[in-house]
């Protein structure tokens, strides 16, 4: 189903945020929902998109694989991406990922084999000072976790195994 | 002292409409809305001294003078891109103290003529963009945005707008080509926002802590902001402090204050009690500033003394690198963050952060030669002054002065 016709009120009011003659603009926030539920774009997921913005498939295909934040492949239901940057790495992220990896049982870049989780490694969050953290990406938005344990970690994975949604 | 930026660590619950307003709250837009005309508000923050906190340090009253009143209609965009590694301050503030922030957009905006603002969001900033969008509809619903504010003839609306997760989007251009809805790559300059911006219309973009310093610089004026600070910056500066010490986090400080008093006063000292190596005082777009001596760790951090010690104040991201680091690990870290983020459009950025990466690779892998590394130097330099924005320009820097100034680790890591 179309996105105006599956969410009808969202796509007016991103709309209407941007000059009519500008609508072009609404591009990234319609792809954010386009993206909710399956966790990925697909093709004809851009071909809408280029529709109601009025630019071609290729604009948007463009802008997808630019961005990081969007995904043209379904993975895991929920993305742990986890900051190994400089500031990050003073404070032993890349030893908490490591550890991550060992009781996940994959590794970076990989889904756990029940779809739950892809791991990977990401650049800045802007959360230095509460290292090590990641943030999830998953149906229900971004989250940040911070001043992270691999125990807690692996008590939020075990969470979401079991309800399939996040805990807060 | 009080914060003047962090002020929801003195006065609680500040990110609810009522208190903010019984902390005076909206009084400065009010006053400049219904008493001053848009030109004596820029004046005053001319005046002030204020000047960019994104990293550029530019005289924020001249950019918003720098307006093109030929061509409307103008346009406001905050930019809450953070994404320097080692920044993470325009967080707090929208988290803490949202309608301060709010009320230097709309500030701003009466001044420049603007009647619709943006603020751009890093994508990671989900839930602070929601948030935010929840504090815009308040403020509408009290009649602090909308159409005819307090009587006059003056609108405007503030409206969210999320990045999907692109460093480059931080670069002023390439910002405003994300929010047209096309890749984040930065524009040739000039023309500059101020004449050609938004939708090729006049429009001032500025970071979310200096909008935020404004509503106190027009209630309490010109003067009262520039008595703190040094003559070369005036007034409050939030450093982010990170990297090996005890207490990391933000302290919002006089610019002037040392590096020592961050590190050891507010940051609780070095972990393990090890002593500072080095200091990148801008994030990753830092000079590695070599700490050999005491002269190095009292010098103010203001934008003109931290150029005399080698480096650049930026956006005030200070990442203390200890001595059981090396640095090649270091600079290999950098680098592959710009290689990353590198958006591909100047051939310099795209070609040199590519193959530095192979090389600080190599040589922190103990597979590099001494060759390796002077030819690392070589591609560095060979890029300085031939990129097309900032980013490329400053993914040299830590590779430059990492070399020249800590050559003795690159020659350990080649040998071993």
């Amino acid at each position: 189903m179309s996105l105006a016709k599956k969410y009808p009120k969202e796509v007016k009011q991103i709309l209407s945020k941007y000059p009519p003659e500008h609508k072009r603009s609404a591009v990234m926030p319609l792809l954010y929902l386009a993206q909710r539920e399956e966790g990925y774009i697909s093709k004809a997921a851009m071909q809408d998109v280029a529709g109601i913005v009025d630019i071609t498939e290729t604009d948007v295909a463009a802008i997808v694989g630019f961005y990081t934040l969007y995904h043209d492949k379904k993975e895991g239901k929920y993305r742990m991406q986890v900051c190994t940057d400089l500031p990050c790495a003073l404070r032993g992220a890349e030893q908490f990922m490591d550890n991550l990896c060992a009781n996940l049982g994959i590794k970076v870049g990989e889904t756990t084999p029940d779809g739950m989780i892809t791991l990977e490694a990401v650049t800045c969050l802007a959360a230095c000072d509460k290292a090590p953290m990641f943030q999830t990406q998953g149906p229900d938005g971004i989250k940040y976790y911070e001043n992270m344990t691999v125990d807690k970690t692996m008590e939020l994975v075990e969470a979401l195994k079991k309800s399939g949604t996040e805990v807060k | 002292m009080e914060h003047i930026l962090l002020r929801h660590r003195d006065i609680p619950d500040i990110n609810t409409i009522n208190v903010y307003k019984k902390s005076g709250g909206f009084a400065a837009f009010k006053n400049a809305v219904t008493k001053m005309k848009p030109g004596e508000v820029t004046e005053v923050v001319k005046n002030s001294g204020l000047r960019g906190r994104g990293g550029a340090g530019f005289p924020t009253g001249m950019k918003w003078a720098f307006i093109d009143n030929k061509n409307w209609p103008h346009y406001v965009v905050a930019n809450a891109d953070e994404s320097e590694p080692g920044t993470f301050k325009d967080r707090e503030i929208m988290e803490g103290n949202p309608f301060q922030f709010l009320e230097g957009v709309a500030i701003a905006s009466y001044a420049v003529g603007a009647n619709v603002a943006y603020i751009y969001l890093r994508g990671e900033f989900w839930q602070v963009a929601a948030f935010l969008d929840e504090k815009i509809s308040e403020m509408e619903k009290a009649g602090f945005l909308g159409e005819k504010l307090f009587g006059t003839d003056y609108s405007l609306k503030i409206y969210t707008h999320l990045g999907a997760g692109a460093y480059i989007c931080g670069e002023e251009t390439a910002l405003l080509e994300s929010i047209e809805g096309k890749r984040g790559q930065p524009r040739v300059r000039p023309p500059f926002p101020p004449s050609y911006g938004l939708y090729g219309k006049p429009t001032i973009v500025n970071n979310v802590e200096t909008l935020t310093n404004v509503p106190l610089i027009l209630a309490n004026g010109a003067d009262w902001y520039k008595s703190m600070g040094t003559a070369d910056s005036a007034g409050v500066k939030i450093f982010s402090l990170s990297g090996r010490v005890r207490k990391p986090g933000n302290y919002e400080l006089p610019f002037g204050t040392t590096f020592r008093d961050l590190i050891y006063k507010y940051g609780g000292g070095v972990q393990d009690s090890r002593s500072v190596k080095a200091i990148m005082p801008a994030g990753a777009s830092s000079s590695l500033i070599l700490v050999d001596d005491d002269k190095v760790l009292d010098t103010p951090m203001d934008y003109a003394s931290v150029r005399t010690i080698g480096g650049d104040l930026g956006s005030a991201s200070v990442i203390v690198i200890d001595d059981t680091v090396s640095i090649d690990w270091v600079i290999n870290k950098t680098i592959h963050f710009f290689r990353h983020e590198s958006c591909g459009k100047c051939t310099t950025c795209r070609e040199g952060t590519y193959w530095m990466s192979h090389l600080t690779e190599r040589i922190h892998e103990g597979k590099g030669s001494t060759a390796d590394v002077d030819l690392l130097l070589n591609v560095a330099k060979q890029m300085q002054g031939k990129c097309l924005c900032a980013l490329g320009e400053f993914s040299t820097m830590a590779v430059v002065t990492g070399i020249e100034r800590f050559r003795k680790d690159f020659d350990k890591a080649v040998k071993a």
